[in-house]
């Protein structure tokens, strides 16, 4: 693609406006006359000047945290091109071997194949295990990186619209890293992760009515089986990332049509995008920064190992080691089995039901159903249907940044009572204490967290006000005539204060009755949330507020 | 799809005008009829200053450091070459050798190291030429409201009447209906097919209601799979069992993660034992299933002073002294106990089976 652009430039600069199949009139050089001859025949094949000159000067605004989104993507490629090299030696199959490979512990020892083609790939094959650990690495970041602009995404409000169907796409998206997580690391066919297929078939079983024939379905008859690697096999390296692929595509091609956001800033306006262009100094710094996520991933990989199935050993239902626990993208669905107080399953009318393992699972939906359909909710209260293209500052939409302050906390709970065990290892503390203490961090964690965020947010707001309107503390002590001391303060510039003073402020919905003189639940209910949402607010400086300022000195 | 009027248009150019940006872009993004909901629209708002004047960069005015910008960059393309030189050489130069497990870390190492050095050059490289050298002042793109004009949406509404009308799919509501059902049915076979991966006639509730231990079935150690005798087992001690005859059972793993058993002796009075299981121990020997009731991990771990039990996966935790009962964690049901005995040679063997189904609940369960 690059090449093609590259090439296509030229045309750009010399050719553009010739008709077609006119001589290129560009510089007489070989190779220049080399490279217009090829963009001409590329270009009357395919129209790729018309690219070019859509995209090739396309404007991007800068800021760091628009970098997490390319860390995704570009942690997606490395997994692409490493889980390809990978397929060449691992066997999905659980047809039992006996390992006979270098690593001497196993030797000997009756495993699957697919156990025992990952030994091959880390003790066989050269750069094998380098590869595999890249792989491992770069899905680990990947799954990181999602998580982080994600929460970008949230705490500056660039889901409002018209990005509402671009989140939903990347929730979902986030929702397939997790199970490309999962199917990749159960793979392997060690203990650790056979283990954690154990725990997906115990839950599967718990499902009412039809639990065991899932299971048996899932597992090909009883648990474990021999086809469960095959088949998460085939989600892993075709299925999933064919799903992927397609909706990263369509990801992108919403920005596109909506153009990247910006910060509020000087002369930044819901009307225009400021930046670089993509031709050169995008593609320089964003096709660097391929490289260097790579580099990053590949200086880990060197010199961390990465899920060490060799210490495992093959799945075998009976033994386990203590201090399981999955990789830490699942910790928070694992925390929530934990933390379910005891007794939670009843029989009725001949039937098990399992509260224990229904009760997590569907809080844990509830959860993920908010978080996806959080923007159709604030767009619903607001009621603002304008388009959005400059970013708030977290400060500046303080219940929604403490609602996502709430959330966080509330998923870090359920995260950290993934390592019950390890806390109280670590800690000296009994597992009791441990579990009790997280499952009350669950409850009451989100709610101190929502009201330290809004009243933190609040009382920036505030500062931003004043030092909107009074300037910010020089540091000058100065002695008045009447032996006062003041301090100086000194008026932000323009460009500074425009920064504090330019966000959008909203107001509670006041009730009134509709056309047929009644008042509907509906609209009382976006009434009570618009109150919580806005009641508490403080509004931007206006020229009225700085000029009585002004007029005051 | 978007199309920008003034791609690449420099801020200062756009901005030329006394007041910036803000005032000639224009209302291009919100429609009038755009509502603003809760929004406190005032016309008192400040003014946007636009955008600030640019400040040129270091490499801008001194053409020295330009001069070792383009040196820094070239350099680091060049390391780039070089650490890709040097993992093909590391690749040859440290072999894996199969009696020397250190080899896998240097090969490992030694390769990445330059695969390293290769990748980070042409990004480190590119990157700093972008901030350094390129043209660094930024540019403005205008934006166009992603609704479709007016126009175009009517146009659409025109083509899909057309089609309406052409095709008469509003009118003849028979062919209509019909395809919608033909539609909707033809995925089913497909559905229907899916069925195979799980086996057939098989009654999963039968089969997880059952596990290889049967009347006179010696319990064996887990892996080895040697009976052991009661004379064995010492008080406090805890042995991981199997039935006989596993090791050699086609479906090895699938029995397994049934049948597997932990074996412990406590001091006889210590173990509350219910009416109907007073023989199911023998002489302080239990046999407990070491499969969780939460979800199936194995419940490995035994704590010799307390004798409980604990699973590390939920850390659920079971009262040997009182039958396995549940005392913490997210399990509800005790771990179904086997009734032992020993044989006329001393071995421990099994009375039966387990008596109800071992292992993660289901529905059909009880």
């Amino acid at each position: 693609m690059t090449i093609e652009k590259t090439k296509a430039d030229g045309l750009v600069d010399g050719t553009a406006d010739h008709p077609v199949g006119a001589p290129p009139t560009i510089s007489s050089a070989p190779s220049a006359r080399f490279t217009s001859a090829a963009a001409n025949y590329i270009d009357e094949r395919t129209s790729i000047s018309a690219v070019v000159k859509e995209f090739g000067r396309k404007i991007f605004p800068d800021h760091w945290s628009f970098m997490l989104g390319e860390v995704a993507l570009y942690s997606f490629v490395v997994i692409i091109l490493t889980g390809t090299f990978l397929t060449f030696f691992f066997q999905a199959s659980m047809a039992p071997v006996v390992y006979d490979g270098s690593f001497v512990p196993l030797k000997g020892v009756e495993m699957s194949s697919a156990m025992s083609s990952t030994l091959n790939i880390s003790f066989e094959i050269r750069g094998g295990l380098l590869v595999r650990q890249i792989h491992h690495w770069a899905a680990l970041l990947f799954i990181a990186s999602i998580g982080l602009h994600m929460l970008r995404i949230y705490f500056t409000g660039a889901f409002r619209k018209p990005r509402e169907l671009n989140w939903v796409i990347g929730f979902v998206l986030f929702i397939l890293a997790l199970a490309e997580g999962f199917t990749g690391y159960s793979l392997p066919d060690d203990l650790l992760s056979g283990n954690g297929l154990r725990i997906i078939d115990g839950m599967v079983k718990g499902v009412p009515f039809a639990g065991s024939w899932l299971s048996f379905l899932i597992f090909g008859g009883e648990f474990p089986g021999e086809e469960i690697v095959g088949r998460l096999y085939t989600l892993h390296i075709l299925l999933l990332p064919a799903i992927i692929v397609a909706l990263i595509a369509l990801h992108l091609v919403f920005v596109v049509v909506h153009k990247h956001t910006q910060y509020a800033g000087p002369g930044k306006t819901n009307d225009n995008v400021i930046g670089y262009p993509v031709l050169p100094v995008y593609a320089a710094k964003a096709g660097g920064f391929f490289f260097i996520v790579f580099g990053i991933i590949a200086l880990i990989a060197s010199f961390f190992t990465i899920n060490p199935i060799w210490n495992y050993g093959p799945y075998d239902p009976s033994p386990v080691s203590a201090g399981t626990q999955p990789d830490w993208y699942i910790g928070f669905a694992d925390g929530a089995l934990r933390l379910i107080p005891p007794h939670l399953e009843s029989v009725i009318w001949g039937h098990t039901y399992s509260w224990n393992i229904l009760i997590p699972i569907t809080v844990l939906g509830l959860f993920i159903l908010t978080v996806l359909i959080y923007p159709f909710i604030e767009g619903w209260v607001t009621g603002d249907k304008r388009e959005h293209h400059i970013l708030d500052r977290p400060r500046n939409a303080p219940t929604r940044t403490a609602i996502g302050a709430a959330g966080v906390t509330f998923y870090a709970a359920l995260w950290s009572a993934a390592s019950s065990d390890i806390l109280a290892t670590h800690f000296q503390l009994s597992i009791e204490s441990v579990i009790h203490a997280i499952q009350a961090a669950v409850i009451i964690g989100p709610v101190i967290a929502y009201f330290v965020a809004k009243r933190v947010c609040l009382a920036l707001q505030k500062k931003d006000r004043e030092m909107a309107l009074h300037g910010f503390e020089s540091g000058r002590i100065v002695r008045l005539p009447g032996g006062e001391y003041i301090e100086v303060h000194q008026d932000v510039d323009e460009y500074e204060r425009w920064k504090l003073v330019s966000f959008h402020e909203y107001k509670p919905l006041m009730i009134r009755p509709n056309a047929k003189g009644k008042i509907t639940a509906p609209q009382r209910l976006r009434a009570g949330m618009s109150k919580w949402f806005f009641e508490d607010r403080i509004a931007p400086v206006t020229r009225t507020d700085l000029e009585r300022q002004k007029s005051h000195h | 799809m978007a199309h920008d009027d003034t791609s690449g248009t420099d801020v200062a150019a756009f901005s030329s005008g006394a007041d910036g940006v803000s005032n000639s872009a224009g209302r291009a993004v919100e429609p009038s009829a755009a509502s603003g909901g809760l929004a406190v629209i005032t016309s008192d708002a400040l003014a946007d200053p636009g955008v600030p004047p640019h400040r040129k960069r270091v490499t801008d005015l001194d053409p020295k450091k330009a001069r070792t910008a383009q040196r820094t960059v070239y350099t680091l393309f060049y390391l780039s070459i070089a650490g890709s030189i040097f993992a093909v050489a590391a690749y040859m130069a440290f072999p894996i050798n199969a009696d020397d497990p250190g080899s896998v870390r240097l090969n490992t190492v030694f390769l990445g190291l330059g695969i390293t050095l290769a990748l980070m050059g042409i990004g480190i490289g590119a990157v700093h030429w972008a901030k350094s050298l390129m043209h660094d002042e930024e540019g403005v793109d205008i934006r166009h409201p992603v609704r479709s004009s007016d126009d175009t949406r009517a146009r659409a509404v025109e083509i899909f009447h057309e089609g309406n009308v052409e095709s008469g799919i509003g009118r003849r509501s028979l062919i209509r209906n019909s395809l919608i059902g033909a539609l909707v049915a033809f995925p089913l076979p497909a559905v229907i097919l899916f069925r195979g991966l799980g086996p057939q006639n098989e009654n999963p509730a039968e089969l997880l209601s059952h596990t290889m231990w049967k009347a006179g079935a010696r319990l064996t150690l887990d892996p080895s799979g040697l009976p052991i005798k009661a004379a064995d087992v010492t008080i406090g001690s805890a042995f991981h069992i199997i039935p006989e005859g596993l090791n050699d059972a086609h479906d090895r793993l699938e029995q397994k993660a049934k049948a597997a058993v932990l074996l412990m002796r406590v001091n006889p009075s210590d173990l509350n034992v219910s009416a109907g299981r007073e023989n199911w121990n023998y002489d302080g020997i239990v046999a407990y299933s070491k499969i969780c009731t939460h979800v199936g991990c194995p419940v490995a771990l035994f704590e010799q002073q307390t004798h409980h039990l604990l699973c590390p996966c939920h850390q659920s935790t079971f009262d040997v002294d009182n039958e396995c009962a549940v005392i913490f964690g997210p399990a509800k049901r005790a771990l179904p106990q086997l009734p032992i005995t020993v044989d006329g040679e001393g071995y421990l063997i099994a009375q039966s089976d387990f008596l109800e189904p071992v292992g993660p609940s289901f529905w059909e369960r009880s």
